[in-house]
């Protein structure tokens, strides 16, 4: 294996793959391994996490990322609360704080958020104890959901190392393209972005991305295709004309794959706009990895919440 | 018995390779006679586990059966891993494997050296997760006491008296390249 796994996660949070050393990201896919046992026996419980709270605070929609994490902490024994508040009441940092600070008076022990703003479960991290879990922050980062697309790849071919992986759809406001990208570089495998020039993000090039404006030239030789969802609820109409035209250019068929390695496999983070970025018999295809990811994002997020309990006391994550 | 200079301490040579596998053989004799057919041996991470395919080796031989193997990892159910605690490592999770359904077996948990009884009763707590056997029973190869709950092995292979900071150091070849049981006051694994 191309790296070494860390003894332990020194840190109290995990709100970013930025902040991540390659070691860090080995330990928690390896522990997501062993997690994934869990699933597969008569009683699907395991008792590590009782006692510890975690609250789940989702100001935005979210439904896999929501019901994965809720299991997660179920399947460790943790007990679990959901708050999910409307984007209006809480778009300030200084209201995002003392709804935190109410929270803690609860004591809990993790947070797990998702937020319309960037930044915001670092700036959470700061002010309370508790650890603090990125389900999403704005169009920065989705920790967790590149660590299970990772194990997915993983799983699949024994390495990430060396791997051609595409990612393409709408890089520009996709935490998911962002995650993966600091992700797959720090563990050396060869990333690619396809999308329409507007809906690549300025500073694409940081990404360590090779970047293409169309798809077919992006698919030769790769390994692994994964098609982002187009995200109309974040996106100006002059960015995207019509779901007509993008499937024309860009869209998954079993043609367009065709053009990929014979033995590629197909990601994609749902939810799944069919028709529009992917075709149903590719989705639903014998090389499609789609379900894997769902089941392998609970062991991911368990080994996540495993890990984090040694982290009392550590220093938070990043600033 | 051979004393052994290392690290400055003095460890005293309790059993060799030889011992080792002769107590493994009146063991699993002693599996065979008390228990009978439907066994799994479940071997505990780490040194359980060898332990544990030795022992079957041996039964098949006494009773032309193969016998199941599996192993279990404990981490999730002990006493002292979880939040509450202050800032740590969290130990490592290993593979647990259990080859058949447990239901109605006779599951023999293995395990190198019985201590406190924590890592036997986080075990059991595991194993009830797997299914009902028809009895859990409990094979070591080094009974050492100071037991700290109500547990007790069905199958000894030798009982060490100990003060409860001596350490008891077992090498199988498997884990560690040779085979030998060690009693001294250096720091290391203990069961």
């Amino acid at each position: 294996m191309a790296v070494e796994s860390a003894s332990e996660l020194k840190r109290k949070d995990v709100v970013g793959i930025a902040s991540l050393e390659p070691a860090e990201i080995q330990l928690i896919l390896d522990t997501a391994e062993e997690l994934l046992e869990v699933a597969r026996r008569p009683i699907k419980k395991v008792p590590v996490l009782r006692g510890a709270t975690v609250v789940n605070l989702f100001m935005e929609p979210s439904t896999r990322t929501r019901f994965s994490f809720e299991m997660a902490e179920k399947r460790l024994s943790a007990d679990t609360l959901n708050f999910s508040a409307s984007t209006s009441s809480v778009s300030k940092g200084e209201t995002l704080v003392d709804t935190a600070r109410n929270l803690m008076a609860m004591a809990p022990d993790y947070i797990v958020i998702r937020h319309p703003n960037v930044g915001a479960p670092h700036r959470l991290a700061e002010v309370v104890p508790a650890s603090i879990i990125n389900a999403g922050d704005g169009i920065n980062e989705h920790p967790t959901q590149a660590l299970l697309d990772a194990f997915t790849m993983r799983q699949h071919f024994g390495r990430l190392e060396g791997l051609n992986v595409v990612i393409a759809g709408d890089i520009r406001h996709s935490r998911v393209a962002r995650s993966n990208a600091f992700l797959l570089n720090k563990m050396g495998a060869k990333l690619r972005f396809a999308a329409p020039a507007s809906l690549l993000p300025a500073g694409v090039e940081e990404l360590g991305a090779t970047t293409f404006l169309r798809l077919e030239p992006a698919l030769e030789g790769a390994d692994v295709v994964m098609m982002l969802r187009i995200q109309r609820e974040r996106q100006a109409a002059v960015n995207f004309p019509s779901a007509r035209e993008y499937y024309d250019f860009f869209a998954l068929t079993e043609e367009r794959l065709a053009l990929a390695a014979p033995h590629a496999v197909v990601m994609h983070p749902g939810p799944m706009n069919r028709g529009v970025e992917i075709d149903s018999a590719v989705a639903d295809g014998e090389r499609s990895l789609i379900l894997d990811q769902v089941t392998n994002g609970v062991a991911v997020r368990m080994a996540i919440l495993y890990l984090l309990a040694g982290g009392r006391g550590a220093a938070t994550a990043d600033s | 018995m051979t004393g052994k200079r290392a690290g400055g301490a003095r460890r005293i040579q309790i059993m060799d390779a030889e011992e080792i596998e002769r107590t493994i053989a009146r063991m699993a004799s002693e599996i065979v006679e008390s228990n009978g057919s439907d066994l799994l041996l479940v071997g505990i991470h780490t040194r359980g586990i060898p332990l544990a395919r030795r022992l079957a080796e041996r039964i098949s031989v006494l009773t032309g059966a193969e016998v199941p193997v599996g192993r279990l990892d404990i981490t999730l159910y002990r006493d002292d891993v979880g939040p509450w605690r202050p800032a740590h490592q969290q130990p490592l999770l290993k593979e647990t494997v259990l080859p058949v359904p447990i239901n109605d077996l006779v599951v023999f948990l293995v395990d190198d050296v019985l201590f406190t009884g924590r890592t036997i009763r986080a075990a059991l707590g595991s194993l009830v997760d797997y299914g009902r056997p028809r009895a859990v029973r409990l094979a070591v190869l080094v009974d050492r006491g100071h037991r700290e709950l109500p547990i007790a092995a069905d199958v000894v292979g030798k009982v060490l008296e100990t003060t409860s900071t001596e350490d008891v150091q077992v090498h199988l070849a498997e884990v560690d390249g040779d085979d030998g049981v060690w009693v001294g006051k250096e720091a290391g694994h203990g069961g």
